[in-house]
């Protein structure tokens, strides 16, 4: 649980709406086919739970990061919350309201980018502005659609087609299309997975600089240790799947703004580090052994 | 051993060296002159049987019916631009109703599993069918030989752009549809906004396929039904036994099908924004 109050955030005054997002006993199965049409061709699978009773207070204006090994429901976990994918039990309530499907409330980022390729970066932008506030004037659509442009660094680029954008300014397409549509809270699904090492360090920078400015809550899935501690306020350690738990979850007490190159001389960064290191590790480790036996048993 | 091929090689390539295209183009200008060389001399030998033209004569008559194309001496003699003109328009239309059927079924069906399935075995049944074999229903159920070419284009229209626009909607990348949803979008803005465009590569690349089709079939419709265009053109003139008019009409009609063919491929780079199919 999430419930050590975190230090007023300075720059209140530019912060934007945020919501208190909370997640009561959230679990995922994946039914698998047991009729008898299934086990008469041995296609029988077994049910699958993903998720096993995840709870989680995240409170307004927190970047939240969620680590953990890979298959261990980070991307499913991210999912309910933006409501594409619906919790076998449990529920999912912002501001106390239950969720109850995907809205506007909530911005996504996804890994792939998922840009319209058939529009340019203004109509991609421009294109979310109206479908969530279709009364809007032309102008002024164009208008916020310039400004998150702009806040994205892109401006020049507006009238460029996803595929002759790099990978680096598609996901900067695909932030800007997020944040424009106003949301209380912003959901990244591994969105600097596909980039290079380089690009992606530029990439965590800007999204520092522009979290400086709209500190609306975040949550951000990842595999990075340094990405989540750049960025992060929490970070939710997770362990293996399947029936994958919370095991931990971390402040980080750096200051902000923060900086990549001065990041670590602050005392806990180490300590921290070595934490999530071996805990990530410890899973991975698990995960690749259980693997092991799994197809030596089916080798015997 | 290499070291010596090269130093052999490398003087003698570096007066006269050609690109794979310059190659190619050589190589099929040969290709075309032993072509011409052997037809030429073949007529003129008497291999061939007593109707076959010799390569000089059709090549000269070729080229009058080709610098002249728009006459009109009456039913039976006219230009071929007019007799290509007058099978361009049944294509178009044929094909325009063919493909007025066919997207809006295939996006209903695209969308809809349950109705996919249900549709499928019509389809299944009936794409396999011989154009030809429609000819005879169409004379029957409509009584007019213009009509009935019509009815054949369109039947054959229908397949590939029917089955094409069903597989891009329903293949929409799914990240997409996840936008529109996590946007709010209503889902006639998701289809016009988001699956269309998305299925668009898709849906003319069907048309593609179906103009083609639609081009084959002209030709053989218009021999069985007669009146006018290129195809009546064909038969005519065999019963004529006027070959080099037959030889010009195939380069003609080649012609104009690669022509359909590039427009249609000039539309789906337009469409695709640098995706690959």
């Amino acid at each position: 649980m999430m419930t050590t109050s975190h230090t007023t955030p300075i720059g209140m005054t530019s912060m934007s709406s945020s919501a208190h997002l909370s997640i009561h006993n959230v679990s995922k199965t994946y039914f698998g086919k047991r009729d008898w049409f299934s086990r008469a061709t041995r296609k029988a699978t077994l049910d699958y739970t993903a998720l096993d009773d995840i709870n989680l207070e995240i409170e307004p204006n927190t970047f939240v990061s969620i680590i953990g090994p890979s298959g261990c429901g980070k991307s499913t976990l991210l999912n309910i919350i933006a409501g594409l994918s619906e919790p076998t039990t449990g529920a999912v309530f912002i501001d106390g309201q239950p969720i109850s499907g995907p809205g506007p409330d909530r911005g996504v980022v996804f890994q792939n980018y998922a840009l319209m390729p058939w529009m340019t970066v203004m109509d991609n932008i421009r294109f979310a502005i109206e479908t969530v506030n279709p009364k809007l004037s032309a102008t002024r659509q164009k208008a916020i659609a310039q400004d998150y442009i702009e806040l994205v660094g892109l401006r020049g680029a507006e009238d460029r087609h996803p595929h002759e954008l790099s990978g680096g300014m598609k996901q900067r397409v695909g932030i800007a299309r997020a944040l424009a549509i106003d949301p209380q809270i912003l959901l990244m699904d591994e969105p600097f997975g596909a980039l290079d090492a380089l690009t992606r360090g530029f990439l965590q920078d800007e999204v520092e600089r522009i979290w400086e400015q709209q500190r609306k809550t975040v949550i951000l899935i990842t595999h990075s240790i340094e990405e989540a501690l750049l960025l992060s306020d929490k970070i939710v350690m997770m362990t293996r799947g399947p029936e994958a738990k919370i095991a931990k979850i971390l402040d980080v007490p750096f200051a902000r703004p923060r900086h990549r190159e001065s990041l670590d001389e602050h005392p806990a960064y180490h300590e921290l580090k070595a934490e999530m290191e071996l805990h990530l590790s410890r899973e991975t480790r698990a995960v690749e052994e259980s693997r092991i036996r799994r197809t030596t048993k089916v080798d015997a | 051993m290499t070291q010596s091929t090269l130093s052999v090689n490398a003087p003698r390539s570096k007066g006269f060296s050609l690109n794979t295209n310059q190659k190619a183009f050589l190589l099929f200008l040969l290709i075309l002159g032993v072509v011409l060389l052997f037809w030429e001399v073949g007529a003129r030998l008497g291999w061939f049987s007593q109707l076959m033209p010799s390569a000089s004569d059709t090549l000269k008559e070729f080229w009058w019916w080709v610098s002249n194309p728009f006459f009109d001496y009456g039913p039976n003699d006219k230009g071929i631009g007019w007799l290509l003109l007058t099978s361009l328009r049944r294509v178009i239309l044929g094909f325009a109703i063919g493909s007025a059927i066919a997207i809006p079924l295939g996006i209903a069906i695209g969308l809809s599993e349950v109705a996919s399935r249900a549709v499928d075995p019509f389809i299944q049944i009936l794409k396999p069918v011989s154009p030809l074999a429609w000819l005879p229903l169409g004379l029957g159920l409509l009584k007019n030989s213009e009509a009935t070419a019509l009815f054949v284009i369109a039947i054959t229209s229908i397949w590939p752009t029917l089955i094409n626009t069903k597989f891009g909607v329903s293949h929409v990348d799914h990240s997409y549809l996840d936008v529109t949803r996590t946007l709010g979008a209503s889902r006639w803005r998701t289809l016009t906004k988001v699956i269309l465009p998305a299925a668009a590569p898709y849906i003319v690349s069907g048309l593609r396929i179906s103009i083609g089709i639609a081009w084959l079939v002209i030709v053989a419709a218009e021999i069985l039904v007669g009146g006018s265009g290129i195809g009546y053109f064909v038969w005519n003139e065999w019963n004529n036994l006027k070959i080099t008019s037959i030889i010009t009409a195939i380069l003609v009609i080649g012609v104009v099908g690669l022509v359909l063919d590039r427009l249609f491929g000039l539309l789906q780079t337009w469409v695709s924004f640098g995706q690959r199919l």
